[in-house]
C-alpha cells in the first residue's frame, strides 16, 4: 500500500482537459431558450473534475491499492460470508443480452432473462424447501422489511389487527428489529440462554396473541444451531404468530437443514452471501424473499410465471402488498447467484456447507486455548470468541482487529453480536485452503501473546497501514460530507 | 469432491478433523435435530463445467433482444446511456467489487474516498448539501424520502404527483403503508402536476410535495410554484431527479428543496433489466443527521493525514436498532462507484454536454413526428423523453417495431387507462439522427 495521501478527483482537475468521447451531435440544433423555460437552463456549473483518461484511471487505480477485498486476502467478516466471487460470474453477467436489457421492453423480447429468473425461482425454492420466491428485494434487510409486511397483510386478512409484535432473539442482526419498525411492529426482544441459544422459557413468556412473528436466524449469530427450532415454531405457531428466517447464515446449512422443513413461512436470502454475488464495497445484494403456500397470495408483484412454454410477469394479485422495488430486483446479482448455483450443482452446495462448517470448527479449535470461548460446542459456519482474557491486560478487541491489519488480513467482525462481552465473530467461509487458515491462526496467536507480553504493539496497531486509527469523533462532530473547493 | 472454489484436499479434511477430534464431517451437525435434517441432495440441476455452462448461458442470453443489438426509444427512468469504457476497468478492480462495507478504514481508504467523491458529486449536481453513499434505486430512495419526511414534520400525509414514475408511486405506497402514511395523489394537467389541484388539496397535515423534475412524460414542473405550496404550510418538498438532466436544469436545490431522491444509473450504469441501479439521496443542512443509510466524513489520523470513515453512524439500524427510522444495510456501493466515475469522465463539461444533447434530439425527434402527422400529448418543454398518440395499442406496434430492430417506447396505457395507445418515447444522446428518421418512418408505416 500507497503512505503518501492520494489527492482527491477533485484536486486533480485541471480546466480544459477531458476524459469522454460523446456521440456526435448529428441533429440539427435549436437554440436551448426556445427549449427551456425560463429560469430552467443551468447558471452555474457543477463542479465536477476534469482530468484525461489515463489520469482518471491511475486515480482509481491508486484508490483500489488503499482497499482490502477478498481476491486481496483473507476476510474473515463473520455474518459476512466473504467468499471468494467466481469471475465467470462476472463475465456472464456482463453478456449483452443480460446488462444490456431494458425492465420494460416487451416480455417476447426477454424471454432468455425470464427464463433465468424463473429457473432461479425453482432453485431457490428446492434449497429453502418453500413453496415460492420473489426475486424483487435489493438486499437482506429489503427482503425482512418485505417478509414482514406479508406476514402483516396475512395477520390483517384474516382480520388479526392486533398482532402487533415482532419477537427478536438478542443476538440478532440490527437489520431484525429495524426492518420490523419501518414495517409497522413493535419489537420485543427474547433472551438467549446460557447455552448461547433462545431461552425457551423467556419465548413462551413473550409470545401471545399480539404476536405477530419471530424472526430468527439459524444458526444463530453466534453460529450455534437453535437444536429447539422445532419446539420454538410449535409455541409460535401455537399462538397463532409466524416464524421469519434471516438466510444471513444459509451457507451453514445447505443441503443439511432447509428453512422450510424446521417450520420457517418467511425466508429471506442474501445472494450475496451465500451465492457469490459479489459484496461490492457495501453493495449491490440481492435479497430474495421465499414463502410458505399461506403467504402466496401476498408476494410482492409481479412474479414471474411459466404458461406453456412462455414467461411471463404475473400482475394479477390481488392480495400482493405490492411492488417494494421498481421493476424486478437486482437481476444483475440474480444472474451471479444462477450461474453459481448451477456450477456448484447438489454435490457442489453440499460440499460448499461441510468445508464451511469444516473451518469454522478447525479455527475455533486452535484458537480455544488462546482467546475465551463462551460457547462451547460445535459450532456451524461461524464462531464467536470473547475478548475478555485481553481485556484484562489493556488490550481491547478493537486492538486485536488493528493489529490483524497489520499482518495483511481484513479483521473479523467486531463487538456483534451484542450478547458476548468483546466479541470477535469470525467466519471462514469454505473457499479458504488450511494454509490460509493455519497462517492466521498463527496470526492471531502471536497477538495473544503479544497481548502479555508486548501490549502496546497491540493497542498502538495498525503500524502499516496507509492511514493510521482515524478520529472518528471530529468526523461525527464537525462532520465534513463532501469536498469543497478552496476559496 | 473436487471443485475450482473448493480447495481442501481429503489429507486437509483428516487432519483438521482430527485436530477438532471427531472422525468425519457429519458429527459437526449432529446439533440438528434428526426431525429437521435433509437427507441426500437438493432436486437441482446438476453442476456443469465452466465452458458448457457459459454457452448455455450465452444462449440464453442470446434468447433476448439487447440495446446494443437493437435500437432503443424506451425509457421511462431507466436509460441506455453512453458508458465511458473506463468505467468497467474501475468496477473490474476486484480490490473494490470483493470487499464489503468499510468497516475497517485503515484498510478501506479506497472505497470510502471514492464515495466521498460520490457524495460530492451528487450534492453538485442535485444542488443540495449532504449526499449519502447510496440507496437500492430510485424508487425506494424516493419512498425513504417520504418516511424521512413524515418523521421530520410529524405528519402522516404526503403529496405525490400523479406526474412520478408509476412504479417509484407505487413503492412509496409500500412503504407508506408499514409506517401508517397516507399518500394522496395530485392530478397532472397536460402532463404536469396541477397546480390548482395541488393548492386544494395541500394544507399543514401534509409531510411533503413529491414531485419528478424532469417528470415521468418527460415534463419539466414549475418548480418554483409547487416549493411556494409545499413550504406554506411547512410541508417539505421533495423532488425526484434525473441526475443527468441536472447537467442542463436549474438543480431542484436552487428551488429550495429539502430533499432531492433519484437513480444514477444514467451515469455509467447499464439498464441491466431494470437493476442494480443506483438510489442517491440528497439533502439540505438541516436534514444531514436523517439522512438514511451510510455517510463517509473527511477526518485525521493520530499522525495529522487525511482519511475517511464512515460517520454519523448513530443514525443507522446497527446502532439504533428498533429506534431506527430506515433498515438500509447493504446499499448500492459498487454502482456508486460505477457512477462516480462516469461522472468524473463526463466531468463538468461533458455533464452538460451530455444533457444538451438529450434535449436536442428528443427535440428533434418529437418535431419528426410532428412533421410526419403524428400528434404529440402533454407538448411543453422536456427533457429527453415526450408522448406519442397512436392509432393502435402501443403492445402491438412495439411487437412489429422489433421485427424491424427497433425497442419501441413505454405504454403509459399500463398505468392510466386514459392513456391507451400512447406512447412514451426517449431520445438520448446514443441514438443517431439516421436511427431516429427510421423510428418515425417505421411508426408512420405500422400506425397508418
Amino acid at each position: 500500500m500507497h503512505k503518501e495521501d492520494q489527492p482527491l478527483i477533485f484536486e486533480l482537475s485541471t480546466p480544459g482537459r477531458v476524459g469522454y468521447s460523446l456521440p456526435e451531435m448529428d441533429v440539427s440544433e435549436t437554440d436551448l431558450s426556445e427549449l427551456l423555460p425560463e429560469g430552467f437552463l443551468r447558471e452555474e456549473e457543477p463542479e465536477l473534475p476534469e482530468a484525461s483518461e489515463l489520469d482518471i484511471m491511475r486515480h482509481y487505480t491508486a484508490l483500489s491499492k488503499r482497499n482490502h477485498g477478498v481476491d486481496s486476502g483473507f476476510y474473515p467478516l463473520g455474518s459476512c460470508t466473504m467468499k471468494y466471487n467466481p469471475k465467470m460470474n462476472e463475465n456472464v453477467a456482463r453478456f449483452n443480452g443480460f446488462a444490456h436489457l431494458h425492465p420494460l421492453q416487451d416480455e417476447s423480447s426477454v424471454q432468455g432473462a425470464l427464463e433465468l429468473m424463473y429457473d432461479l425461482q425453482e432453485h431457490l425454492i428446492e434449497i429453502t424447501g418453500m413453496d415460492e420466491v420473489t426475486l424483487q428485494p435489493a438486499a437482506g434487510a429489503h427482503g425482512e422489511w418485505t417478509g414482514l409486511m406479508m406476514i402483516r397483510a396475512f395477520h390483517e386478512a384474516n382480520g388479526d389487527h392486533n398482532r402487533t409484535k415482532v419477537i427478536v432473539p438478542d443476538s440478532a442482526h440490527g437489520t431484525n428489529p429495524a426492518s420490523a419498525t419501518v414495517a409497522g411492529f413493535e419489537t420485543i426482544t427474547v433472551k438467549s440462554d446460557e447455552n448461547g441459544l433462545v431461552d425457551l422459557k423467556d419465548l413462551k413468556k413473550v409470545v401471545g396473541e399480539d404476536t405477530a412473528a419471530l424472526m430468527l436466524t439459524n444458526p444463530n449469530t453466534l453460529g450455534l444451531f437453535e437444536e429447539n427450532i422445532l419446539e420454538m415454531a410449535e409455541i409460535v405457531h401455537g399462538a397463532g404468530g409466524k416464524l421469519y428466517y434471516d438466510g444471513a447464515n444459509l451457507n451453514a446449512v445447505m443441503s443439511k437443514a432447509r428453512p422450510g422443513d424446521m417450520g420457517f413461512d418467511v425466508v429471506h436470502l442474501n445472494l450475496h452471501k451465500t451465492f457469490t454475488g459479489p459484496h461490492g464495497g457495501g453493495g449491490p445484494g440481492s435479497g430474495p424473499v421465499g414463502v410458505k403456500a399461506d403467504l402466496i397470495p401476498f408476494l410482492p408483484k409481479p412474479i414471474v410465471t411459466k404458461q406453456d412454454g412462455v414467461y411471463k410477469f404475473d400482475y394479477d394479485r390481488p392480495q400482493s402488498i405490492g411492488r417494494v422495488k421498481p421493476f424486478y430486483g437486482n437481476f444483475g446479482i440474480n444472474v451471479r447467484a444462477y450461474t453459481y448455483i448451477r456450477t456448484m450443482g447438489p454435490d457442489g452446495l453440499k460440499a460448499v456447507t461441510e468445508y464451511a462448517v469444516l473451518n469454522a470448527n478447525y479455527m475455533m479449535r486452535r484458537l480455544a486455548e488462546y482467546y475465551d470461548l463462551p460457547f462451547n460446542r460445535h459450532c456451524k459456519h461461524e464462531f464467536v470468541l470473547s475478548g475478555k482474557r485481553q481485556k484484562k491486560l489493556g488490550v481491547r478487541t478493537l486492538d486485536i482487529a488493528k493489529r490483524l491489519l497489520d499482518f495483511g488480513y481484513h479483521p473479523p467482525t467486531i463487538y456483534f453480536p451484542l450478547n458476548v462481552e468483546e466479541a470477535i465473530m469470525i467466519e471462514p467461509t469454505e473457499t479458504e485452503s488450511k494454509e490460509t487458515l493455519d497462517a492466521f491462526i498463527d496470526v492471531m496467536i502471536q497477538i495473544a501473546k503479544e497481548a502479555e507480553e508486548n501490549p502496546e504493539v497491540v493497542q498502538e496497531a495498525p503500524h502499516s497501514t496507509v492511514v493510521g486509527r482515524l478520529d472518528e469523533t471530529t468526523a461525527a462532530r464537525k462532520p465534513i460530507l463532501r469536498y469543497q473547493k478552496a476559496e | 469432491m473436487k471443485h475450482r472454489y473448493l480447495p481442501l484436499t481429503e489429507s486437509d479434511k483428516n487432519a483438521m478433523l482430527e485436530s477438532i477430534g471427531v472422525s468425519t464431517i457429519d458429527e459437526l451437525f449432529s446439533d440438528i435435530p434428526e426431525k429437521v435434517r435433509f437427507a441426500g441432495e437438493y432436486k437441482i440441476k446438476p453442476a456443469k463445467p465452466e465452458t458448457a455452462l457459459m454457452k448455455e448461458l450465452a444462449q440464453m442470453a442470446a434468447k433476448n433482444a439487447d440495446l446494443k443489438m437493437n435500437s432503443s426509444f424506451i425509457g421511462a427512468g431507466v436509460y441506455d446511456h453512453y458508458i465511458p469504457v473506463i468505467v468497467d476497468h474501475v468496477l473490474s478492480r476486484s480490490e473494490f467489487y470483493t470487499a464489503y462495507t468499510p468497516y475497517q478504514p485503515e484498510i478501506s481508504q479506497g472505497e470510502l474516498q471514492a464515495i466521498f467523491e460520490f457524495q460530492t458529486m451528487i450534492c453538485e449536481l442535485t444542488g443540495m448539501e449532504v449526499a449519502n453513499s447510496s440507496m437500492y434505486d430510485g424508487g425506494t430512495a424516493l419512498a425513504e424520502a417520504a418516511m424521512l419526511s413524515a418523521g421530520h414534520t410529524r405528519r402522516k400525509k404526503i403529496l405525490i404527483s400523479s406526474a412520478v414514475h408509476p412504479e417509484y408511486k407505487d413503492v412509496v405506497r409500500s412503504y407508506a403503508k408499514g409506517q401508517y402514511i397516507d399518500v394522496v395523489e395530485v392530478p397532472h394537467k397536460d402532463g404536469v402536476t396541477d397546480l390548482e389541484a395541488l393548492k386544494e388539496q395541500t394544507n399543514d397535515e401534509v409531510a411533503a410535495v413529491i414531485v419528478q423534475y424532469p417528470n415521468f412524460f418527460g415534463r419539466i414542473e414549475s418548480m418554483k410554484e409547487i416549493e411556494e405550496i409545499a413550504h406554506e404550510n411547512k410541508s417539505l418538498f421533495v423532488v425526484s431527479s434525473n441526475p443527468l438532466a441536472l447537467g442542463a436544469l436549474t438543480p431542484p436545490g436552487k428551488f429550495g428543496a429539502d430533499i432531492v431522491a433519484g437513480d444514477a444509473q444514467p451515469f455509467g450504469i447499464p439498464t441491466a433489466f431494470g437493476g442494480p441501479h443506483c438510489g442517491y439521496f440528497a439533502v439540505s443542512g438541516k436534514l444531514m443527521r436523517k439522512v438514511p443509510g451510510r455517510l463517509v466524513g473527511q477526518t485525521k489520523d493520530d499522525q495529522g493525514r487525511r482519511g475517511f470513515v464512515l460517520t454519523l453512524q448513530a443514525r443507522e439500524q446497527h446502532i439504533r436498532r428498533d429506534k431506527a427510522t430506515s433498515n438500509i444495510c447493504s446499499n448500492q456501493a459498487l454502482n456508486a462507484l460505477a457512477a462516480s466515475v462516469a461522472m468524473t469522465a463526463l466531468g463538468k463539461k461533458g455533464v452538460r454536454e451530455m444533457a444538451v444533447a438529450n434535449i436536442q434530439k428528443a427535440h428533434y425527434a418529437k418535431k419528426a413526428f410532428k412533421e410526419n402527422g403524428f400528434d404529440i400529448a402533454f407538448e411543453g418543454p422536456s427533457f429527453n423523453e415526450f408522448v406519442v398518440k397512436l392509432n393502435k395499442p402501443v403492445k402491438e406496434v412495439n411487437q412489429k417495431l422489433l421485427e424491424k430492430g427497433i425497442i419501441g417506447g413505454y405504454d403509459l396505457g399500463r398505468d392510466d387507462s386514459a392513456l391507451v395507445n400512447h406512447m412514451l418515447v426517449a431520445v438520448t444522446e446514443l441514438r443517431t439522427k439516421e436511427e431516429i428518421d427510421t423510428f418515425v418512418k417505421e411508426m408512420g408505416d405500422i400506425n397508418a
